[in-house]
């Protein structure tokens, strides 16, 4: 049994198996889908496991602050498509299941993850997924979990795939529409457009970067740091709210305030009900926490 | 004939379609109770070819009513046998439905009916600079809502990755006839992300009846590598090598001497039937990157052994050389009549080890082994080509594929990569998951499918056995890796 099994069962001892609970991770977005109110909280294992920079895969305890995997993936050249706020945790950003700004280059989050090891509501240990890239063997739970909020499972470990770090990165902007600059680029990892300037991330090998720079310049665009995003988060719509930033090809407009929650039909409500059901019929994960009372 | 039956469930069926779209004939029964492998379960029970997601659902229904399974089936080119029927269900045959309903060009985005052959999409996207991305082998005549059931893969998503990353939103009849739709074409999921627990899950979760999928920019440059070598080991460390060195081709292929061998003299791509095997590299992306890219590939297979690097010159001969890679199956037939395709998943560093071991497996059965295969995925195809007129050559066939199966799950691999479990592995789904992973799984399965008629005794372990799923029986024409 390695180290890491040894502070998985610690994990799995310490969630138990009756008693409203919660994993607290940083805490850094710990009001998201509502409070987990009453709930015990326990911490998930932290630091990395195992670093295979040829397999492309991390495995790393889910309590682990996501900046300093961040940084112990830098060493080898390597990145996960995740961000998160200063502070917060692998599993807690797995869990919020928002997807890089990003996430054109490196994906989208429920790409990220691989093999989640977890404790169930019935305190059983269980593994969902696999450790390879590529794996349709049996059902896709790992998807099912990010973006979850502790409904289904508390995840205490993970494997995670990572990527290799562009060799070079440019933000420029300009006074231009996005369909403009998006015809004069070859899949640029993010786009912002507040309504009047559009900003966008080159990477990639440094030639191909100065090249199109090249190109945009000719549009009107310089290199330029992106905009703070506001703290608020809702879905496009098609109209910019006021002071809104939209994330070009994701839907997500970073705005003021949380816009309004997004509708869902009753069928798919019903089939949500029967997944939180199946997985926690007695409502100890995160109770209080609902992933559809989420703007965006 | 179906509109005269006293069946009360074909009379419902009909009445739900017509009496030409649902067939209960010998004929068609036998036709549909197989696909792409060897795999038998049991038999058709009706067959019903709806056109409209209304009609779909009125199939379930009707089958529901009636107390039988329901089983979806796109162009039966599943290699695991997830379409196989088990208990006479009622056979939903996606086929007519193959409308390319609407392609969002700026927003890089088609919906599409099930039926849509993945190629004929492609096609259809011609002149846009967009593609869609997944291209399994049997992608001229795969349809997408097959794609979408067993998350198909192909030699470029080692790049763009497997359908699941390429699906945005599906329409869906659950099992009990209600319709819904999973996912956004835009942004992250709103609550669970039910599309992604959807995919890939082999018609028990319900029958996709729409499909939106994300379109893929044409790369600028693309650059197909030829690379030779005298050991299948060195071939394999310089796959290990590319992807520890930071770069993940398009695609990254392996073949080995026996299959060059059977192909070369197809499609005269000119491969070195001499090699030991022979790796097919193919870079993409804006030309400075890809130039790069092709100069330190060609140092790193020169540093492990490689015999040559070919860059194809043009469009052509590109296309030769993914002929012969695309084509692979075709040629076997003239080395034994009958074959028993695997597919699992190993860590690409242990590439070199495995695909040993599986050489020697297949010696101690006294087999031949053809590996045509994902190597940069490490998503392995070991082919085992026999004469079925043999006699005891399926005991040894089931064997062998067994004894590959163990070997992959023990380096740390997985027991599929692209073909799904279907009837074919969920014997072995306890060789990768403990009681309690697989309790987990059907957690999921149930919250889908609490009536448990979409496509039962599939994948999980648990729950009904269906037929003689360990007899094998001839390939038929036309099958894919």
């Amino acid at each position: 049994m390695s180290a890491g099994d040894a502070r998985m069962e610690d994990f799995r001892s310490d969630v138990g198996d009756s008693g409203a609970v919660c994993v607290r991770g940083g805490g850094t977005r710990w009001g998201v889908g509502g409070w987990p109110d009453g709930a015990r909280e326990v911490s998930a294992p932290s630091g990395i496991v195992t670093l295979e920079p040829a397999e492309m895969t991390v495995m790393v305890g889910a309590g682990t602050v996501l900046s300093d995997l961040v940084g112990d993936l830098a060493v080898h050249g390597l990145e996960v498509g995740m961000e998160g706020p200063v502070g917060s945790t692998v599993g807690g950003v797995l869990m919020v299941g928002r997807s890089a700004l990003r996430r054109l280059r490196v994906g989208t989050i429920a790409d990220v993850l691989l093999q989640a090891d977890c404790v169930g509501a019935d305190g059983a240990a269980f593994t969902a997924g696999g450790p390879t890239v590529k794996n349709v063997t049996g059902y896709d739970l790992c998807r099912l979990l990010v973006g979850s909020l502790g409904t289904l499972a508390l995840v205490g470990r993970v494997i995670l795939r990572t990527r290799p770090v562009p060799a070079r990165s440019l933000w420029l902007a300009g006074e231009v529409e996005p369909e403009r600059v998006l015809e004069a680029t070859y899949r640029p990892s993010c786009m912002l457009w507040d309504g009047v300037r559009t900003w966008v991330l080159l990477e990639g090998h440094g030639e191909d970067v100065d090249g199109t720079a090249g190109d945009l310049a000719r549009l009107g665009l310089t290199a330029m740091e992106p905009p703070v995003l506001p703290p608020g988060r809702g879905r496009w719509t098609g109209q910019l709210s006021n002071g809104g930033v939209l994330e070009v090809g994701s839907g997500v407009v970073h705005q003021p305030d949380d816009g309004g929650l997004p509708t869902v039909s009753d069928g798919v409500r019903r089939l949500a009900g029967r997944m939180r059901a199946s997985f926690d019929p007695s409502g100890r994960l995160n109770p209080g926490r609902d992933p559809y009372r989420v703007a965006a | 004939m179906p509109g005269r039956s006293r069946d009360p469930l074909v009379r419902a069926l009909v009445s739900a379609l017509d009496a030409k779209r649902v067939q209960v004939g010998d004929g068609a029964r036998r036709l549909y109770s197989r696909d792409a492998s060897m795999i038998r379960g049991g038999q058709a029970g009706v067959i019903c070819f709806p056109e409209t997601t209304e009609e779909v659902s009125a199939c379930v229904v009707a089958a529901l009513a009636h107390g039988r399974d329901f089983v979806a089936r796109g162009a039966g080119t599943g290699l695991a046998g997830g379409a196989v029927p088990c208990d006479e269900p009622v056979m939903v045959v996606l086929t007519r439905m193959d409308r390319i309903l609407e392609v969002d060009v700026p927003r890089r985005l088609a919906w599409v009916e099930p039926g849509v052959v993945n190629l004929d999409l492609s096609r259809h996207l011609a002149g846009t600079g967009l593609h869609f991305a997944p291209d399994p082998s049997s992608q001229q005549s795969c349809t997408i809502g097959g794609n979408v059931a067993n998350n198909s893969g192909g030699p470029h998503c080692l790049l763009y990755g497997v359908t699941s990353a390429h699906v945005l939103a599906v329409e869906v009849v659950l099992s009990d006839g209600e319709v819904v739709v999973l996912g956004e074409e835009e942004g992250d999921s709103v609550g669970y992300d039910l599309r992604g627990a959807f995919v890939g899950g082999e018609g028990t979760l319900g029958i996709a009846t729409r499909i939106c999928v994300r379109l893929t920019e044409d790369p600028p440059e693309v650059a197909t590598l030829l690379l030779d070598f005298m050991s299948v080991g060195a071939a394999a460390e310089t796959v290990s090598a590319i992807i520890a060195a930071g770069m993940i081709p398009a695609a990254l292929e392996m073949m080995d001497q026996r299959v060059v061998q059977a192909v070369e003299p197809f499609v005269n791509a000119g491969y070195p039937t001499d090699a030991a095997a022979v790796l097919i590299v193919e870079l993409d992306g804006q030309p400075s990157g890809v130039t790069d890219e092709i100069r330190r590939i060609r140092e790193l297979a020169s540093a492990h052994g490689a015999r040559s690097v070919r860059v194809a010159a043009d469009e052509d001969e590109r296309e030769r050389i993914w002929k012969g890679r695309k084509s692979a199956f075709g040629a076997i037939a003239v080395i034994k009549p009958d074959y028993y395709l695997n597919d699992t998943v190993i860590p690409r560093t242990k590439l070199a080890e495995v695909i040993e071991r599986i050489y020697e497996i297949v010696e101690e059965q006294d087999l031949i082994v053809m590996n045509v295969f994902h190597a940069g995925d490490g998503n392995l195809h070991p082919l085992l080509v026999f004469d079925a007129r043999e006699e005891g050559v399926m005991e040894r066939v089931l064997a062998a594929g067994e004894e590959i199966v163990r070997v992959s799950v023990a380096a740390g691999g997985v027991l599929s990569g692209e073909h799904g479990i279907g009837l074919e592995k969920k014997r072995f789904m306890s060789l990768q998951f403990s009681p309690a992973d697989l309790e987990a799984q059907q957690r999921l399965r149930s919250a889908f499918d609490p009536t448990g008629r979409a496509n039962p005794a599939k994948v999980l372990p648990t729950g009904a056995s269906c037929g003689h799923v360990t007899s094998l029986g001839r390939l038929p024409d036309g099958a894919w890796v």
